[in-house]
């Protein structure tokens, strides 16, 4: 199996540059999803930055609320009849106070569910060592071919350079 | 004017997680003595009762409420605003939203240990959890102090989340920069964090989300802490305003502490460059715009109880402007309008200082607002022979004390372990920006900012 560390990469000051690089190395076949790209802020604007953009988050994030909310619902009712004190001249299951627990748990349910969603879907943590450089904390931008043929890697490194590359390095 | 590469930007913003002067750790003492002072205070009412406080019959609740409602208040600073700004998409916010995030976090768990304190028993606390009890213990399941953990701790929870998911990429940078037991440790904390797209991506998304559900989070919040009072037919609680009232007072407060927050942050970790004039006037017209807010809602409570002329609420009403609170009230009415509407309103006023000054009022005001809300309607309900009246003892005096040294010191702390200022979020503020528009005026001078460059806004 592949290192997934085993790369070759270059180190971009601009996204420019950087979008460029994507696209020189996409116009020599290699596959999206070998092209690493790692920046210290997103580049929305960029189409680079733009990968991986769907998501179906909020969706789910709503579909969370419903359960928390059902969940909050059924915590009042049932602890309402479970037991069964007779307070205020209230119904023993009384709708009003219960909509607030619901309310809250729909809310909550909401923000875990989102929270949860990041984490899988963001691979975090992951605390293996995979492909990155310092240089990116410094505001360089990685863009990278993961995995390369060992007889395309001149290739792929003159690609990098030409994009306007400051630095081109190895991963292995 | 030179313009900041990020690399610039990493390390001004990194500075004080690695370079402490001798005045933190002087900061970190003094204050310790004041928490310890407060915790010493706890343990001697835990020790000999409840009694210790001046709290008697019929004033039950008072400087512990006041306190918990306080603080709870304080923390509409953070999440609430930074989420609207976020959604809203203010650029203005990035250097903001962090330092208020923090407040939120941390003057809600101050808030949300009064309702323990205030028990006398806090080992007792978790008769308050909703759970079923063979000895017929059984909280109320209507009850507002029910609607209280809810509301508060989906807030927190919510208010963790809400700060932390964008610590991590400065995690992630301060792992980079480290050495030694630090590198190890932001390690774990950046999760492997390393900026990929769809990191990028998924990030923003969950934020997005994150916003959305904060903001009627945070407005129910201090709606239901109103309830806790609203639902009780005594007089001057028992009223429908209280919701919106309680939620602008909160917001109100909250932005006041903000600016403060901001302004000791502006001078004692230099961030001069980052924190601008510009943030502290958009700020500044915001709070003056909570106090003209807060006075209507004052102003619509008192008319109502006056022209409704009920025994029991002019009772309370005559207490608080003429009589034994009168000094209180007119001193809140000073904190929270005369003083701030003129530092604010006047653009040449409305400067760092003006709403710094302007704040500290507003903080001040707001705490007696709630003391005021409190104390005189529960010492003058329905019937005037159980009226009565409430002195603070040195204890409970200790004890407010020491949550706002507290408060200070887990800010200080805090700030020494994270980046206050969300560094990739000022990279993005400066990189989307034409580069013309880099130059920031300052508010109303029609020149460039002269503290040094712009960097975010």
């Amino acid at each position: 199996m592949a290192k997934k560390n085993n790369a070759i990469y270059g180190l971009y000051s601009d996204p420019e540059s950087a979008q460029r690089a994507v696209d020189s190395l996409r116009g020599a076949d290699v596959p999206m999803q070998e092209i690493a790209v790692i920046s210290s802020q997103p580049f929305d604007e960029y189409e680079f930055g733009r990968r991986d953009h769907r998501t179906p988050m909020p969706w789910l994030a709503a579909l969370g609320g419903l359960a928390g909310g059902a969940g909050g619902f059924l915590l009042a009712v049932l602890s309402q009849k479970a037991y069964p004190l007779s307070t205020g001249g209230m119904p023993i299951v009384a709708l009003w106070p219960s909509g607030i627990v619901t309310y809250e748990l729909t809310m909550l349910g909401a923000i875990l569910t989102a929270l949860l969603i990041l984490l899988v879907t963001a691979r975090l943590p992951d605390w293996r060592a995979n492909l990155y450089d310092p240089a990116v904390s410094d505001g360089k931008i990685l863009v990278g071919v993961v995995n390369p043929r060992e007889d395309s890697r001149v290739e792929l490194e003159r690609r990098l350079r030409e994009a306007g590359a400051e630095q081109t390095k190895e991963a292995r | 004017m030179t313009e900041k590469s990020p690399k610039q930007i990493t390390d001004d913003l990194l500075r004080p997680l690695f370079q402490t002067s001798w005045k933190f750790f002087a900061l970190v003492a003094f204050l310790g003595v004041f928490v310890v002072a407060a915790f010493a205070s706890f343990g001697y009412q835990v020790y000999t009762g409840i009694g210790v406080w001046g709290i008697r019959r019929p004033v039950f609740w008072a400087f512990d409420i006041t306190n918990f409602v306080f603080w709870i208040g304080i923390s509409h600073a953070g999440t609430l605003i930074s989420a609207i700004l976020r959604l809203a998409n203010a650029t203005w916010r990035r250097p903001v939203t962090r330092c208020a995030e923090v407040i939120t976090v941390f003057a809600l768990s101050i808030g949300a240990m009064f309702p323990i304190i205030h028990l006398g028993r806090p080992w007792l606390a978790f008769w308050l959890i909703p759970y079923g009890s063979e000895r017929g213990i059984w909280p109320n399941f209507r009850s507002p102090l029910v609607w209280d953990f809810f509301a508060i701790n989906t807030y927190l929870i919510g208010s963790v989340a809400f700060l932390t998911l964008p610590i991590i990429p400065d995690w992630a940078l301060v792992r980079d920069k480290a050495a030694g037991w630090r590198k190890r440790v932001y390690s774990i904390l950046a999760l492997g964090w390393r900026g990929t797209p769809k990191q990028w991506s998924r990030l923003e998304s969950a934020m997005h989300i994150m916003a959305i559900a904060i903001i009627p989070v945070a407005v129910s919040v201090h709606t239901i802490v109103s309830w806790d009072f609203a639902m009780a037919p005594v007089p001057m609680w028992h009223s429908t305003i209280f919701g919106p009232y309680f939620v602008a007072g909160a917001i109100f407060s909250g932005v006041a502490g903000l600016i403060i927050a901001m302004a000791a942050l502006r001078k004692f970790l230099h961030l001069e460059e980052y924190l601008l004039p510009i943030h502290f006037d958009n700020l500044g017209k915001l709070l003056l715009m909570m106090s003209l807010l807060w006075f209507y809602f004052v102003f619509a409570e008192r008319l109502t109880a006056w022209y409704g002329n009920a025994p029991s609420e002019m009772a309370v009403f005559w207490a608080t402007q003429r009589g034994a609170y009168a000094p209180l009230f007119w001193t809140m009415v000073f904190c929270n309008f005369l003083l701030p509407f003129p530092i604010l309103a006047i653009k040449q006023l409305r400067t760092i200082t003006g709403t710094f000054i302007a704040s500290l009022g507003v903080v001040a005001g707001m705490w007696l607002e709630r003391f005021l809300i409190i104390v005189p309607s529960l010492g003058h309900k329905y019937l005037p022979y159980s009226w009565g009246t409430y002195q603070p003892t040195w204890v409970e005096i200790t004890l407010m004390v020491g949550t706002f040294a507290g408060m200070v010191l887990l800010y200080a702390l805090f700030s020494k372990a994270v980046p206050i200022i969300s560094i990739w979020e000022l990279k993005v503020g400066i990189h989307n920006k034409p580069a013309v528009s880099r130059q920031l005026s300052a508010p109303g001078s029609g020149k460039p900012e002269s503290a040094g460059r712009p960097l975010a806004g």
